[in-house]
């Protein structure tokens, strides 16, 4: 049985598995490219060929416009491929809508790269499967032990305490435009919230494409059109680099929110302006990375971007042989 | 625990004064004695224990924790308290986490050996930010962000009718939790009373003086003073104790022992505090040595002593004379200083003068730059908390002006936080700028506003917060005195800076030169 390091390689352009002649989440335009999940710097413009998730798909168009890969091809979770001497399947990676891991086997060796994901539960997207195989690629975003992200739903109830508190000033949450703004509107609905939710038009676009696939998110209004004191006392939701920036003035008082892995750290927290830190993450936390790396029962990881040394430590104290990636391009801070 | 742990928490990331009134506010008004008491001393800095050692906590995390994954996260954090407060894997415990008065109530009877057991257990039992309220407060390394004022004022706003001066007025008469205190704001207890105890008055504070309000003075009436640019004390002295205080109510009396030590009489002074060589009065900078400190060296006594200039009396012994008039509470000091000759002490001068032109002469004369200006007061004015208009005037001498190029602007705060609205001047060296000081107010919103479009236009380079621009802009930059500063690259600092305009008449290589400013050096 051949070792994974034999036919998936770290070339310049990204992961590249040989006997299948295709990269995974390649960094510039390649003629085949496996997507992991539709974030920007996993899903580059510029490829000839894609094979996705059909969510994801459907996100690439919606973001990338011109950039689109020329041709397609969507597969469901579970279903096996053969491309060259390779078996592909996907599996939810429970990151975002459609974000899936890539599953290979080769001549009886079997990989796994998992792209980013978390393992707690996401009413926006599918949830992580683990599957058992040789070599697992991972991410290493929040490979600190100081990164424990809380309950998800407490940190929901912080920011509608905070609503409760200052009804007269509008809370203005600094969210990615892919995934977290999502994941946030579904929470704030299951904590009860049905009052419309404002929207910065950067975050529309995506959320269309997740109605389109069945993720209700209720009633979600611009909050670019709406006159100042209809923004009293409501919930707006905005790209991090507008929250403390001139889009933000059309607000009432605002108190900047913002929801991110990152928060869990004070200074990081401080740094930017933001008055009500959310900890709210779309990657795994320490322990869910331990426990995945555990569950899915690989010999050897190898570790993408993040803090790789610290889980390549705490794997060895596992007995897991760890492998820095070294791949350049994935943006470790976009949280 | 929990809730004052949540309180820090937001205190520290809100920049609104209103909003944290409302936060302080709704800790006072929902919590339980003592805890809100035990709090409200943390949020004053009046919390005494006896506190652990970084060591401990140091220690307890080495116990628990693999060294190499510590080493990471710390040197990833960068603050011990809250790399631990994070990375603590806690044990299952039944344990509530401890009452804030729980803690303090432990750490001051529990022997020191077992420390450390009673604090892995109070981590175990708490979420992170529980845990780095606790690191932070048994390690003293507590950080509010809020003022004691602020606090104070806060609970004022709890109570009905009462102001925030109120509060201060008993203040220093009380101890934690305060339990009179919160009776008297949110239930029907009477008042506190401080008895002897060295309170702080709420002080008497001045307008600035217009032409017309100038012209409208009697010259018979009004008394006139140098306006001396120290820090406006205040000096209480009772059979109960002694305390100096700011203007702020903040007892600044352990930065200041020997003029402590020089008050022996009983007696509430007014004055101003000042370094004092040979009976020079120094610059600001020199006193701005000697302040926010918890304890002085030998050195700093003897390198900068203060003096305090005494302005006004409102107890003379236990009598209280702030309903007398000026002139008759004037004529109790001076009887006061004869009898009890102080130390480190004398009388603000009087200044005589016949008529308001001799005045406005008086004030270009004079050149110390330790002197602001003039204060005129009438000489019937009851001594009145606060900023009543009419009785006293500050006639500030005019400010100096030089015409600087915008360097760098950054971020401001609060309502101006999407704003470029802190602004770092300089002034030219031959072909070089060099900054010579930093000013956020004087202009309009709508001056502003043109400002932050100019910046973000013209920007060169980003350091975080903060942006070089192009040196496109020259300011007309306002400061009541120049003085010479080593911690400055240009040698120069200056009081009071703020932008008087923006002169778009001039181009950058127009503006002053540095050794214009150095001229006007005092």
């Amino acid at each position: 049985m051949p070792h994974p390091q034999t036919w998936l390689k770290p070339l310049p352009e990204g992961l590249f598995c040989e006997p299948g002649g295709f990269f995974i989440d390649p960094v510039r335009g390649v003629e085949r490219a496996v997507i992991t999940h539709a974030h920007s710097d996993h899903a580059r413009p510029g490829h000839q060929h894609a094979l996705a998730s059909a969510p994801t798909i459907a996100l690439m168009a919606a973001r990338m416009g011109a950039g689109a890969p020329a041709s397609t091809q969507a597969v469901g979770w579970g279903e096996k491929l053969q491309i060259g001497d390779v078996t592909v399947w996907l599996q939810p990676a429970g990151h975002v809508l459609g974000s899936a891991q890539i599953c290979m086997e080769y001549q009886g060796s079997r990989a796994v790269v998992s792209g980013d994901y978390k393992r707690v539960a996401d009413p926006s997207c599918d949830g992580f499967v683990p599957v058992a195989c040789d070599v697992f690629v991972t991410e290493a975003t929040f490979a600190l032990p100081v990164f424990r992200h809380p309950d998800p739903a407490s940190e929901i109830a912080r920011l509608l305490a905070s609503v409760a508190l200052f009804p007269e000033r509008t809370h203005v949450v600094g969210c990615y435009s892919l995934g977290k703004t999502q994941r946030l509107i579904s929470l704030i609905r299951a904590a009860g919230w049905d009052a419309p939710i404002y929207m910065h038009g950067a975050l529309v676009a995506m959320c269309a494409v997740y109605e389109q696939f069945g993720r209700r998110l209720g009633d979600l209004r611009p909050a670019t059109v709406a006159a100042k004191a209809d923004l009293v006392g409501q919930i707006v939701l905005a790209p991090p680099s507008a929250i403390a920036d001139r889009w933000a003035r059309r607000l009432a008082e605002p108190v900047v929110c913002l929801a991110s892995g990152w928060m869990r750290v004070r200074q990081r927290a401080k740094q930017g302006g933001v008055e009500l830190p959310l900890v709210i993450s779309d990657h795994a936390d320490w322990d869910e990375l331990l426990a995945t790396i555990d569950e899915v029962g690989a010999p050897e990881i190898w570790v993408t971007h993040g803090r790789e040394e610290a889980l390549i430590h705490a794997a060895g104290l596992r007995g897991v042989t760890g492998r820095a990636l070294r791949l350049i391009g994935y943006e470790e801070d976009a949280e | 625990m929990i809730a004052f742990a949540g309180l820090l928490e937001r205190l520290l990331f809100t920049p609104g004064r209103n909003a944290k009134i409302a936060l302080m506010r709704r800790y006072f008004s929902t919590q339980p004695d003592p805890e809100r008491g035990i709090g409200l001393a943390a949020l004053t800095g009046d919390l005494r224990f006896a506190a652990a050692k970084a060591g401990l906590i140091r220690e307890l995390a080495a116990e628990r924790t693999d060294p190499v994954l510590f080493a990471l996260s710390y040197d990833y954090v960068g603050d011990l308290a809250e790399t631990v407060a994070l990375i603590w894997p806690a044990k299952p415990t039944n344990h509530a986490p401890p009452l804030l008065s729980e803690v303090v109530e432990t750490l001051n009877t529990t022997p020191k050996a077992e420390l450390p057991g009673v604090v892995a257990a109070w981590l175990d039992a708490c979420d992170p930010s529980v845990r780095l309220a606790l690191l932070k407060l048994i390690t003293g390394g507590l950080r509010v962000g809020a003022s004691a004022r602020l606090a104070k004022t806060a609970l004022a706003e709890c109570g009905e009718g009462v102001a925030p001066d109120d509060i201060e007025e008993i203040w220093h008469g009380l101890t934690p939790p305060y339990a009179s205190l919160f009776g008297w704001i949110f239930a029907d207890a009477p008042k506190p009373d401080p008895l002897d105890a060295p309170v702080f008055r709420s002080p008497m504070l001045a307008h600035p003086i217009a032409e017309a309000e100038l012209a409208a003075l009697d010259p018979a009436t009004t008394r006139a003073e140098w306006k001396w640019d120290g820090i406006r004390v205040q000096l209480v002295s009772t059979p109960g104790g002694r305390a100096l205080y700011s203007r702020g109510a903040e007892d600044i009396s352990a930065a200041f022992p020997e003029i402590v030590a020089a008050m022996d009489a009983h007696a509430v002074l007014d004055g101003e505090l000042l370094v004092v060589r040979d009976g020079v009065v120094a610059s600001f900078s020199d006193l701005q040595k000697r302040l926010n400190r918890k304890t002085t060296t030998a050195k700093m006594l003897r390198e900068s002593p203060v003096h305090v200039r005494l302005y006004d009396m409102l107890f003379d012994g236990a009598a209280d004379i702030r309903a007398l008039p000026f002139d008759q509470r004037r004529l109790r000091l001076e009887a006061w200083f004869a009898r009890v000759q102080p130390k480190r002490m004398d009388l603000s001068e009087q200044i005589a003068f016949s008529s308001i032109d001799e005045l406005a002469e008086l004030r270009l004369s004079a050149r110390a730059a330790s002197i602001e200006g003039l204060m005129l007061k009438d000489g019937m004015s009851a001594y009145l908390p606060g900023r009543p208009k009419g009785p006293w005037w500050k006639w500030k001498r005019d400010p100096l002006s030089i015409d600087a190029v915008l360097m760098y602007a950054q971020r401001g705060h609060g309502k101006r936080s999407s704003f470029y609205s802190d602004y770092t001047f300089g002034l030219w060296r031959g072909e070089e700028l060099l900054p010579v000081g930093k000013a956020y107010t004087g202009f309009t919103d709508a001056e502003l506003a043109a400002l932050d479009t100019w910046i973000r236009n013209h920007t060169t380079a980003r350091f975080g917060p903060v942006r070089e621009v192009e040196r496109g802009i020259v300011l007309e930059v306002a400061f009541d005195a120049a003085q010479l500063s080593p911690r400055h690259k240009s040698g120069v600092a200056l009081r009071f800076p703020r932008i008087a305009r923006i002169r778009h008449d001039k181009q950058a290589a127009e503006a002053d030169q540095l050794e214009t400013l150095m001229a006007l050096v005092l």
